[in-house]
C-alpha cells in the first residue's frame, strides 16, 4: 500500500530520489571525527529556537511600555512560559556554542579551501545574520541591558560617514532608541530566522555540490572511502544530539540565568544607563576590538567600527590568505600553532570585552593595552597564516593520498 | 543592415522598459523606506520647557527632550572658570565656552556620549570635572567637551533659550 502511494508520488514528485542520492545514501567521508557533528547540531538548535520562538511570540507584546511585563507574564501566569523562554534565551546562547566551533572546525581542517569557497561564504552570511538576530531577540525584553546594548549597536551607524547621523534615526524611527525601535526589531528579530533556515538550505546545496571535507583534508576517492549518510552518520549526529541535550537541559533546568546580566531584570530607562554594560558573551570578543581602538582622536569610532566588522569579514578572504598545498592544519605544525593562539587570543578578548573600559590589570596597566595587542594577535593570526604559506615558511608534513 | 537595425531598436525599447521598471520599484520602495523614518507624533515632541528656579548652584537635573535626555546644569563659579581656561589646542573638538552656552552659568548639553550613545554620569565623575561615561570610559569636562577617551566629538549642545530667569526652553522656538 504504501509503496504504491511512493510510486505514484515520485512519478509526479521524485522525493524518494531525492532522499536517497541527499540524505540515506549521499556519500560522506569515513573518518568524518566528532567536529563534524556540529553542522547538524547547528540545524537542530535554529529548530528548537523557531518552534519556542513562533510560541512566545503567542504572548509577547511589542511594545515599549509594555514589553518588559509580557516576558514577566511569560515568566509567572503562561502555563509552561519559563520552559518556554528558557529554552529560547539559553538556546542562543548554544547556537553560538555551536557556531562558533562549527567555524573553528572549518577553519582547523581548512574546509574553507578550494572548491569550498562559496560554501564557506554562505556560512559567514549566516553568521551574520544569526549575530544580528540575537542581538535584536536580545532587545526584546526592554530591560537595561536590552536597551542600551540597542543604544550602543545601533550608534555604530552613526560612524557611517556624511549620512551617518540619518541613517541612525532612521532605524530608531525616531531621535532615541524608542517603542518604534522596539517595533521594527522584534518584526526582523521574527523574519531573520526564516532568511536564516533559507541560507542554511543554500549552505547544504553547496555542500552537497562539492562534498563534505573529512580531517585529513585530502581530496577522496568516494567509491573506497566514503559510507552512506544513514545509518552511519545519522546515528552518530543523533549521539552528538543526546550530548548536546544533557548539556544544554543542564544549564535550561539548573542554572538557566546563568548567561543572563541582572541588569536586564529592571525595566528599560532612557534616561540612565547602567554603570557598566555588557554585550552577551558571544559578542564580547568584537566588542573589545572595538573597544581598543580608541587612540585615533576623531578617527576612532569610524576605526573601531570597521576593525570589529571586519573581524568577521575578514573570513571571507581567508581561502585565498591560505596557500598551503595541505588543507588539514594536522600536516602542518606552524599553522596549528598559530591555531591554538589564536582561540586563547579570542578568549582573552572576551575577558576584555567583559572587563570595564577604564579597568586596569597587573598592577596598573589600562586594561585598553590587552585589547590593543590582543586585536593586533586575532589580526595577526590571518597575516600570519598568509606569510607561512605564500613564502614557503611553513614545510608541511606529507599527506595520505586515501583514507 | 536592416536586421542591425531591428535589433539596435530592440535593445533600446529592453534599455528604455528596464529603467522605466527600475524607477518603478524605486518609487514603490520608497514608501516602505520612509515609514521607518519618525513619524508625526514623534516630531511633534519638538520643544521641552524646565523651570530652573529649584535648581541651586553646582545642582544638575536630567530633563527628556524628544526623547534624549538632556542635563541641565547650573554651574558653579569653580566650573564656569574651569570651563573657560583651556587652551583650544588641548581640546579633540576645540570649542570655546562661550559658543556652547546661552548663560555662563547654565551648561544645557545632550546627555548623549557622542561615542556610541550612552548617557554620561552626572557632574564631577569624570576627570576635568566632568562627566565621566561609564560605556567606554570618555571623559567630558564642565562644558561638556571631549576631553579623552574613544569619542569624537563634544556633547552635543542643543537649541535652547531661556523665556525669562527661570524657564528653559529646549528645542527650537518657532516664531
Amino acid at each position: 500500500m504504501f509503496k504504491s502511494i511512493m510510486e505514484w508520488v515520485d512519478a509526479r514528485l521524485p522525493i524518494s530520489d531525492l532522499i536517497k542520492s541527499q540524505a540515506t545514501e549521499y556519500p560522506t567521508p569515513k573518518n568524518l571525527n566528532y567536529w563534524w557533528n556540529f553542522g547538524s547540531l547547528a540545524l537542530f538548535v535554529l529548530i528548537i529556537q523557531l518552534a519556542t520562538g513562533i510560541f512566545l511570540v503567542m504572548h509577547y507584546k511589542p511594545d515599549a511600555a509594555l514589553a518588559f511585563d509580557s516576558v514577566e507574564h511569560i515568566m509567572r501566569d503562561v502555563n509552561w512560559g519559563w520552559l518556554l523562554r528558557y529554552l529560547h534565551a539559553n538556546g542562543a546562547t548554544f547556537f553560538f556554542v555551536v557556531v562558533y566551533i562549527h567555524i573553528l572546525r572549518g577553519m582547523y581542517y581548512g574546509s574553507y579551501r578550494s572548491p569550498r569557497e562559496i560554501l564557506w561564504w554562505i556560512g559567514i552570511i549566516i553568521f551574520f545574520l544569526l549575530m544580528g538576530t540575537a542581538f535584536m531577540g536580545y532587545v526584546l525584553p526592554w530591560g537595561q541591558m536590552s536597551y542600551w546594548g540597542a543604544a550602543v549597536i545601533t550608534n555604530l551607524m552613526s560612524a557611517v560617514p556624511l549620512v551617518g547621523e540619518d541613517l541612525v534615526v532612521w532605524v530608531w524611527g525616531g531621535f532615541a532608541v524608542g517603542d518604534p525601535t522596539l517595533n521594527r526589531f522584534f518584526s526582523l528579530h521574527y523574519l531573520l530566522p526564516f532568511v536564516v533556515f533559507g541560507a542554511v538550505f543554500v549552505h547544504l546545496w553547496a555542500l552537497h555540490a562539492v562534498h563534505s571535507n573529512n580531517p585529513d583534508g585530502i581530496d577522496i576517492d568516494e567509491h573506497k572511502d566514503s559510507l552512506p549518510f544513514h545509518p552511519y552518520f545519522t546515528v552518530k549526529d543523533l549521539y552528538g544530539v543526546g550530548v548536546f541535550l544533557i548539556i544544554y537541559c543542564g544549564f535550561v533546568f539548573f542554572a538557566p540565568n546563568y548567561f543572563a546580566e541582572p541588569d536586564n531584570y529592571i525595566e528599560a530607562n532612557p534616561m540612565q544607563t547602567p554603570a557598566h554594560i555588557v554585550p552577551e558573551w558571544y559578542f564580547l570578543p568584537f566588542y573589545a576590538i572595538l573597544r581598543s581602538i580608541d587612540f585615533l582622536g576623531s578617527f576612532s569610532k569610524l576605526a573601531g567600527v570597521l576593525a570589529m566588522v571586519g573581524a568577521i569579514a575578514i573570513l571571507f578572504v581567508l581561502p585565498w590568505l591560505d596557500r598551503s598545498p595541505a588543507r588539514s592544519f594536522r600536516y602542518r605544525p606552524l599553522s596549528r600553532q598559530l591555531f591554538w593562539l589564536f582561540i586563547i587570543d579570542c578568549f582573552i578578548l572576551g575577558w576584555v570585552g567583559y572587563n570595564p573600559a577604564d579597568a586596569t590589570v597587573f598592577g596598573g596597566m589600562p586594561i585598553v593595552f590587552v585589547g590593543r595587542a590582543a586585536t593586533l594577535v586575532y589580526f595577526g593570526y590571518f597575516f600570519l597564516l598568509w606569510l607561512i604559506t605564500a613564502f614557503d615558511i611553513e614545510k608541511p608534513k606529507p599527506t595520505p593520498t586515501s583514507i | 543592415m536592416h536586421i542591425e537595425q531591428e535589433e539596435s531598436r530592440r535593445d533600446f525599447l529592453i534599455l528604455a522598459t528596464s529603467a522605466v521598471g527600475l524607477v518603478g520599484v524605486g518609487g514603490a520602495a520608497w514608501p516602505f523606506i520612509r515609514s521607518m523614518s519618525p513619524s508625526a507624533d514623534v516630531l511633534a515632541q519638538a520643544t521641552t520647557e524646565v523651570d530652573l528656579s529649584a535648581i541651586q548652584e553646582g545642582q544638575m537635573i536630567t530633563v527628556p527632550w524628544q526623547g534624549k535626555p538632556v542635563f541641565v546644569l547650573h554651574r558653579t563659579a569653580e566650573q564656569i572658570a574651569q570651563a573657560k581656561n583651556v587652551t583650544m589646542s588641548e581640546l579633540r573638538d576645540p570649542q570655546d565656552d562661550k559658543d556652547r552656552v546661552r548663560k555662563p552659568e547654565w551648561l544645557v548639553v545632550l546627555a548623549i556620549c557622542t561615542h556610541l550613545g550612552c548617557v554620561p554620569q552626572p557632574i564631577g565623575t569624570g576627570e576635568y570635572g566632568g562627566f565621566l561615561c561609564p560605556c567606554h570610559g570618555t571623559h567630558y569636562d564642565t562644558s561638556g567637551r571631549i576631553r579623552k577617551g574613544p569619542a569624537p566629538k563634544n556633547l552635543e549642545a542643543p537649541p535652547h533659550e531661556f523665556k525669562d530667569d527661570r524657564t528653559l526652553i529646549i528645542g527650537k522656538v518657532l516664531a
